[in-house]
Formats: structure tokens, sequence, C-alpha cells
């Protein structure tokens, strides 16, 4: 097993993998961002699992970005390599249409509850999940809560006043 | 243990059923055994676990939505409640989250002060969870003495920042006063009186025969299924795997202190407890070495655009008045950007990913919750085990509702 320390070896494997589809950046606090399609994620997960030390999946969460066209959602996934303590962000863009990905699970067992919550709250669909079913909230809930759409507060409300104040 | 085999229909039995009949079994939500909301549906043989499912949400508060209107500032409130046992950790993890992203050098002094806070809660979660697997065996005495002990750690936090439980402690760039003589002079004495009566808890149950009867074994996970399921903290310390948020990735000027990391072997509930036993003497010594080394300097950073101004000086000054006016507000700038920081919480890795589009509340912010992610494994540890097994390894797992369901 080849233990990657330093960003270019780790951006070379991804981009083999992908056939160099995979854009890769190192945001202002030193992580490496990789972009992968939904096609490759699970091969480059499971290869950066096997072969290059990325044995812990740190988190895995959606977001979603409503402004974006055809790329509305995103999932992201935290990887650590605990042998060289390397830390990579991989993400995910689905779009509103196709709002499916395949499922982690099978390469780490611990993203079983992190979809359900991630498709809990944003409706985004892990193909192949053995059990993907609302966690969090109460079954009979026929939205996704965390979407930008549904704003916190009830909006019908007239006794407060933001004009002056908040962005 | 009797042998599993499948009756006609294909239905797991064993030969010691009668009947061959399997009963479901709703442990919980509201049991007393499960020291907090949990269901767990239970397929039973006689006593023993054929399959288990559980529920949670019971207790979920919408904390990420909530954090997406909130102010950065009026969100260290809400991380008190993700682990209510351990509140601290959970603010002052909050509040390194911000300084990263917004790009905060705080004094060593504050970083000092926070390591004994941060070991205070750490040693507080710990006697919770391990007086709480000596009542789950039937040994309640050590468990009203520990609680005491706790409540001193009370004492101490409610010095710092008045309240007890869920604290809200400190600030963004650091504290809002320096540690006060009163509780300096608690804290020596807490240290004083602790370790001995940390002892007479440790020789009434860790060689205790009956204890290490009842537990050796009960829900073990080996390393690698523990790995695979991403544990983290003494959960997968206990089975073996030495990764340590502390060590790893030090925060804090956690590289200044002297400690050791235990680990188990079985990864089974007694050797949960030991490492947990071990890391409350590690963290005593942590505390005791920054309270000799700590540096003389500000409780503070000077950081106006976060951290709020004296009172008296906001009635006064006008440039004070702004920043606080600012700060109550939320209308401080903060750059744009993604952080993902993680802090060693009293289950593991607690990490913050949070998401700035340079407004004034995070753009997305997402709790890593060291118990959501472990608690999925539960199924797996108690299969075949027996029903008091699989309390006591709910309890020596340390799942805390607030943190399981946000």
């Amino acid at each position: 097993m080849t233990v990657h320390t330093n960003n270019d070896s780790i951006i070379n494997v991804v981009a083999e993998l992908t056939q160099s589809t995979a854009q890769s950046s190192v945001d202002d606090y030193g992580m490496l961002n990789f972009v992968v399609s939904t096609d490759h994620v699970v091969a480059v997960c499971q290869q950066l699992r096997d072969n290059h030390g990325f044995i812990f999946l740190t988190d895995l969460c959606g977001a979603h970005y409503p402004e974006r066209k055809d790329s509305e959602f995103e999932v992201v996934y935290h990887l650590h390599n605990l042998v060289s303590n390397h830390r990579i962000r991989i993400r995910v863009y689905l779009s509103e249409e196709s709002i499916s990905i395949p499922t982690m699970v099978n390469v780490y067992p611990g993203a079983n509850w992190m979809e359900r919550e991630t498709f809990d709250f944003y409706g985004i669909i892990f193909e192949g999940h053995p059990n993907l079913k609302r966690i969090l909230n109460m079954d009979e809930m026929d939205y996704h809560p965390l979407r930008k759409q549904y704003a916190l507060e009830d909006e019908t409300r007239d006794d407060k006043n933001n004009t002056f104040f908040g962005r | 243990m009797s042998e599993i085999t499948f009756n006609k229909q294909g239905q797991m039995v064993s030969r010691d059923t009668i009947d061959g009949d399997i009963a479901t079994l709703n442990l919980g939500p509201t049991h007393p055994a499960t020291h907090g909301i949990f269901q767990n549906v239970l397929k039973v043989d006689g006593e023993r676990i054929i399959e288990a499912e559980q529920t949670v949400g019971y207790i979920h508060r919408a904390f990420e939505k909530l954090a997406e209107r909130r102010p950065f500032n009026q969100i260290t409130p809400i991380t008190d409640r993700l682990n209510y046992c351990s509140s601290p950790i959970n603010n002052i993890g909050w509040h390194l989250t911000v300084e990263k992203l917004a790009g905060i050098e705080v004094p060593k002094k504050v970083d000092y002060m926070r390591v004994i806070i941060m070991e205070l809660a750490r040693i507080a979660d710990h006697l919770v969870c391990n007086s709480v697997i000596g009542v789950d065996t039937g040994a309640l005495t050590g468990f009203t003495y520990m609680f005491q002990e706790r409540e001193k750690i009370y004492e101490l936090f409610e010095e710092v920042c008045g309240a007890r439980l869920t604290t809200n402690i400190g600030r963004i760039g650091g504290f809002e006063r320096d540690f006060s003589p009163v509780f300096s002079a608690k804290l020596n004495k807490f240290l004083e009186e602790f370790i001995k009566n940390f002892d007479e808890f440790d020789k009434l149950l860790t060689r205790n025969r009956i204890f290490m009867d009842r537990v050796i074994g009960a829900g073990p996970i080996s390393p690698e299924r523990a790995l695979a399921y991403s544990f983290a903290g003494p959960n997968l310390r206990a089975a073996g795997v030495d990764y340590d948020v502390r060590v790893m990735n030090p925060y804090c000027s956690y590289e200044d202190f002297d400690f050791i990391v235990p680990i188990g072997k079985d990864g089974d509930t007694y050797d949960r407890y030991v490492v947990r036993q071990e890391e409350i003497r590690q963290s005593v010594s942590i505390i005791k070495q920054a309270l000799a080394k700590m540096p003389s300097g500000l409780h503070h950073a000077d950081v106006p655009d976060f951290y709020m101004p004296p009172k008296e000086e906001v009635y006064r000054s006008m440039e004070s008045l702004i920043y606080h006016f600012k700060i109550v507000m939320g209308e401080t700038a903060i750059p744009k950007g993604e952080v993902y920081f993680a802090v060693e919480g009293g289950n593991g890795e607690l990490g913050y990913y949070l998401v700035s589009d340079g407004g004034r509340t995070p753009y997305r912010l997402h709790f890593r919750r060291p118990c959501f992610i472990y608690y999925q494994a539960y199924p797996e540890m108690i299969k075949n085990s027996v029903l008091s097994d699989a309390i006591l390894t709910m309890s020596s797992m340390n799942v805390i509702a607030g943190e399981l369901d946000a």
C-alpha cells in the first residue's frame, strides 16, 4: 500500500481513476478538494480506501445551492488517511432533475446512516442503499427540510420588520 | 451460546427454543435502562437477541436548520445541546471552527484555559458513562460517589460562566473573563480530592471479579469493523486503534502536553470502561500540566469584530458601542469559505463542517456527531448476546440522545 503524504500524488491517483475528469483544488485552509462525477465517486473512494490508506470516512453530508443551475445539490465526503494523517474532501454535484447518486455503504459501512440523514434532509437518493428511509424526521413528512426553499421562520408573520437589520 | 439454525419458514431459531417462536421486544423509547430516548426493536429468542433495529430522532431539534438563521455567536448555545454531558467541548469546538474560518489567532493563555475546561468536561463525561456502566451491572454505590465529583466539576463551570449543564462557555476569541481566584482555589481543591475518590471508585469496579465477569466480552467490536463504521474516540480506542484528534491534529496547543492515549484490545464493554478510566487520569494530568505552565497574558484575542467589548466601555466609547452593536446584530463581516474542524469530544471526533458565503449566518453547518455515526453498529455488536449485555453495550458506548439526534 502506498501512503501518500502530499497532495500531488493523490491528485494523480484521482485523475487516473476518473480519466482526468475530476477537478481538484486546495482551499484556503489547506484541505484538498475534489469534484468527482456521480459515475466515478464510488470507484474513487474504493481505490482511495483499498490502495491509498483512506480507510476512514469522517463525514458525509449534503448541501443545497438553489441558484446554481444543474448542480443545485452536492454531497460532500470527508475522507481521512489515518496513517499519513491526510484529510481530503470529495464533492459530487447533483442536479435537481436527476438527484441520485450510488451509495457508499459497500465501501464504508458507516455511510449507512449518514446517507439516510442526507436523504432525509435533502431528498438525495442513494441508489443501492439497503434501507433508505427517513432517520431523524418523522416518516409522514412529505418534504426535505434542509432545502433552502423552506424558510425557518413563518413567512406570513408581519410583526417583524427586517428592512434595516439583517442581510 | 445456543446454535442458531433456520426452520422451514426461513426464520432463525435456536435449538434451545421450545416452539421456535421469535418474539419482538420494544426496548424503549422510554426505558429506564436506556438513559435517554432510544427505541430498539429487538427480535429475541428467549433472552438472546437475534436481530435489532434502532429508531432514532425522538429529540431531533433541527440544529442544522436553526444554525442557518443564527449569527455565528448565537450558535454556541445550540452546540450545548449536542453532547450535553460535555457541553464545554462542543462550545469550544465551535469557537475554534469560527476562529479557523476567520483566521483568528488566540493567545497561548486562551489555549491553556480552554484545555483545562475541556479536560474537566471530558472527566465529567467519562464519569457519567463509567459510573452508569456500574449502575447497569447492579453496582449503584460508585455512581453516587462519582456524581458528587461531577457536581464539583459543574460548580467549576458555574464559576467560569454561570451555567452548569448547558454552559455556553467562552466566546469566539477567548473567554468572557479570566479565571477567578475562587475558580483556581476550587480547581486546586478538586484536583487534590478527586484522584483519591476516583481511586476508590476504581478499586470498587475495575478489578472486581463480579464486575469483570459481567462486562468482559459484552458487545465486542473488532478494530476493522470499528474503523469501517467510522467509530471514534474511546470506543475506537477500546478496539485497539490509537486515533485521538488531540494527538493527530492538535488544536489548542495540545502538543504542549504530555499524555498517553490508552487503547484496549477487544473493543468490549470492559475495554471501553478501562479506556475511559485511564483517560480520566490522563485528563487530570493534562489539567495539572496546564495549570503549572499557564502563560501570562490576556484571556481573549484582540478581535473587536467578534469579541464583545467590556460593558462599561460600551457606555463610554463610540468604537465599543459600534462593535457591541455589530456583534449583537450579527453584522460582523466574515470571510467566504469552507472549513472542517474537529475536536476530540467526549465520544470522539466531533466535527464541524461550516460553509460560509460571507453572510451573517452560516450557509450550511453540519455537525459530525460521533454518537450518531457509531450507534449504527449497535445491532451488529449485540447480535447473539443476551438482553442484559445489550443494555451494558449501550451504556458503555455512551450514546447521548442529544448528540445522536442533533
